[in-house]
């Protein structure tokens, strides 16, 4: 269950180009996260908070590892922040990747840019349980590769680039043929992307992570919303997400 | 100190409730405190039919606030009955239904389901939400169009009715004038302000419906303004809404001529942002010399 917790920023690096892994102490957060939840943080100077997903967790330590992009104000301000520092967040927000496959099956990751960070956790959380993995992690160029090392740990793993300047040349579809076999997938990153990748792999079960503007965060004020199948009905990201079975929701 | 007040179908523990729109059914909040602790609940806006809303992106943040442009996003007012109201029923705390509707007909419709419903202690008649195309706003931006809204809606409810007012018109006291004569029994005010917000990397407005209702800190002087003008200018009781975060801003209210106040965007910031004001308020009553809410209303006109 969601609660409103301080966490102690214990530590902070640039791992690419914009890129920041801010590492966050709280007992409660760290101890009943799941993989694919996300806080919702509050940051000096703004009115909304900012959903960021979880990208790893250390039980031991009572820690959670974000990454997240500069891009705008909040994440300028979520940056700005220093060690020792304290951050207010929600958490753990919302429902997380289930971790359905059976022991010795495959799963295929397949993350966009700063959609990788809840698929590391997940990664882990699989490899525990005995599932075999496969990543295909996608970046606009070579400087905004991270956690390329981590995943190869994991299994293994395509990296490919939108401007071939690492990796492969293209997008995360573009390799999608040289996986081989696998009996699920799990995909975050930019919405062309998840929309591609559910068209393509429409008849693999496969679970989704979307990310919207939010208002509360809680599930009260129906700001990230997206059409439910069948037509009709809604979700609400924040809460019945951020996840989704790739059969529950329509991308626009 | 005495936090009660007593407002036509309303006895409310302590002056301080959601506002409509921004706590949803309540559902979500009972998981942080107990709903009982409330002054009262506005319940998120009821239209006839389900209604979806507009696209996203539905919120942009803004210096000291927020616009959202959800457009009356709810399942419609039977649904409502069925589903929302059981719940808030489990609690001792008053629950007004806000109403909407594209057209006389709808808020006639909307307006009379709730009559069957024993929980349900008063209305709000929000005649001025910006965020949709049909309907809403034209009813809160025409004195003539809000009076008719708020009779036809008086004939058809056996329920106390509270009209919410758009700060988007040139003359506030007409409105309120406008909506006494036709029977209200309270105002509501002030609903959200228009505004935009543009996208620098898309070069387009960020809001998917292009305009959307400024809420947070950034309105709270529009709303004391027009609170204090219109509480000299008409003798119903007004509960009031703008940017309230702390009990400090909620004395402000009373102060100007407010009899109750709704807290809104402060939700999602705090989720405890209701009870932490209900407690913070004697403090602040006394602080300031006062022995009760009661004392405090109407106290800022000379």
């Amino acid at each position: 269950m969601m609660r409103k917790e301080n966490m102690i920023i214990k530590h902070t690096r640039i791992i690419a180009l914009d890129t920041i892994e801010m590492v966050l102490e709280n007992e409660y957060i760290s101890q009943n996260a799941v993989p694919g939840q996300f806080l919702h943080l509050l940051l000096t100077g703004h009115m909304l908070r900012r959903p960021i997903s979880i990208a790893q967790v250390n039980k031991q330590e009572n820690t959670v590892t974000i990454l997240f992009k500069v891009v705008g104000e909040g994440t300028r301000t979520l940056a700005s922040n220093s060690i020792g520092s304290t951050i207010n967040a929600l958490g753990p927000s919302g429902n997380g990747f289930p971790l359905e496959p059976n022991a010795h099956s495959t799963a295929l990751i397949i993350g966009g840019g700063i959609g990788i960070p809840p698929l590391y956790y997940l990664a882990n959380e699989l490899t525990k349980k005995k599932i075999n993995i496969v990543s295909v992690l996608g970046f606009q160029s070579k400087d905004y590769v991270f956690y390329e090392n981590k995943f190869k740990q994991l299994g293994r793993s395509i990296i490919v680039t939108n401007d071939g300047s690492y990796g492969e040349k293209g997008f995360v579809t573009n390799v999608l043929d040289q996986i081989g076999a696998f009996d699920c997938f799990y995909s975050c990153g930019p919405l062309p992307m998840l929309k591609a990748i559910t068209t393509q792999l429409k008849d693999i079960p496969g679970y989704i992570s979307l990310e919207e503007r939010m208002g509360c965060g809680v599930g009260a004020c129906f700001a990230c919303v997206i059409p439910a199948v069948p037509s009709g009905g809604y979700k609400k990201i924040c809460h019945d997400g951020p996840v989704f079975h790739t059969k529950e929701v329509q991308l626009s | 100190m005495s936090l009660a007040v007593e407002l036509p179908g309303l006895s409310l523990k302590n002056p301080i409730m959601p506002a409509s729109g921004c706590f949803g059914f309540g559902r979500e909040y009972s998981e942080f405190y107990d709903l009982n602790r409330l002054g009262a609940i506005i319940m998120k806006a009821a239209t006839k039919q389900a209604r979806f809303g507009n696209q996203t992106p539905r919120v942009a943040e803004t210096a000291a606030g927020m616009l959202n442009a959800i457009g009356l996003q709810n399942p419609g007012v039977d649904k409502i009955i069925e589903n929302e109201v059981p719940f808030l029923a489990n609690y001792a705390t008053p629950i007004i239904a806000n109403i909407a509707g594209s057209t006389l007909e709808e808020y006639k419709e909307v307006a009379s389901a709730f009559n069957a419903v024993k929980e349900v202690a008063a209305l709000e008649l929000n005649i001025s939400c910006p965020n949709v195309k049909e309907g809403g706003i034209q009813f809160g931006t025409d004195p003539e169009m809000a009076a008719k809204v708020t009779s036809v809606v008086k004939e058809s409810s056996n329920l106390p009715v509270y009209v919410k007012l758009s700060p988007n018109v040139v003359d506030i006291v007409a409105m309120a004038k406008a909506v006494e004569q036709a029977g209200a029994d309270g105002l509501s005010m002030i609903n959200t302000v228009t505004g935009m917000q543009i996208h620098l990397p898309s070069k387009q407005p960020l809001l998917a419906n292009q305009t959307g209702g400024l809420s947070g800190p950034a309105i709270k002087p529009i709303a004391i303004r027009m609170i204090y003008e219109v509480k000299q200018c008409v003798s119903l009781p007004i509960i009031g809404m703008g940017g309230i975060t702390t009990a400090i801003d909620v004395l402000e209210f009373l102060l100007a001529g407010a009899s109750a106040v709704a807290v809104g965007t402060a939700n999602f910031q705090n989720p405890f942002a209701c009870t932490e004001i209900i407690e913070e308020l004697p403090n602040t009553l006394q602080t300031y010399g006062f022995a009760s809410v009661k004392d405090a209303i109407g106290e800022g006109i000379k």
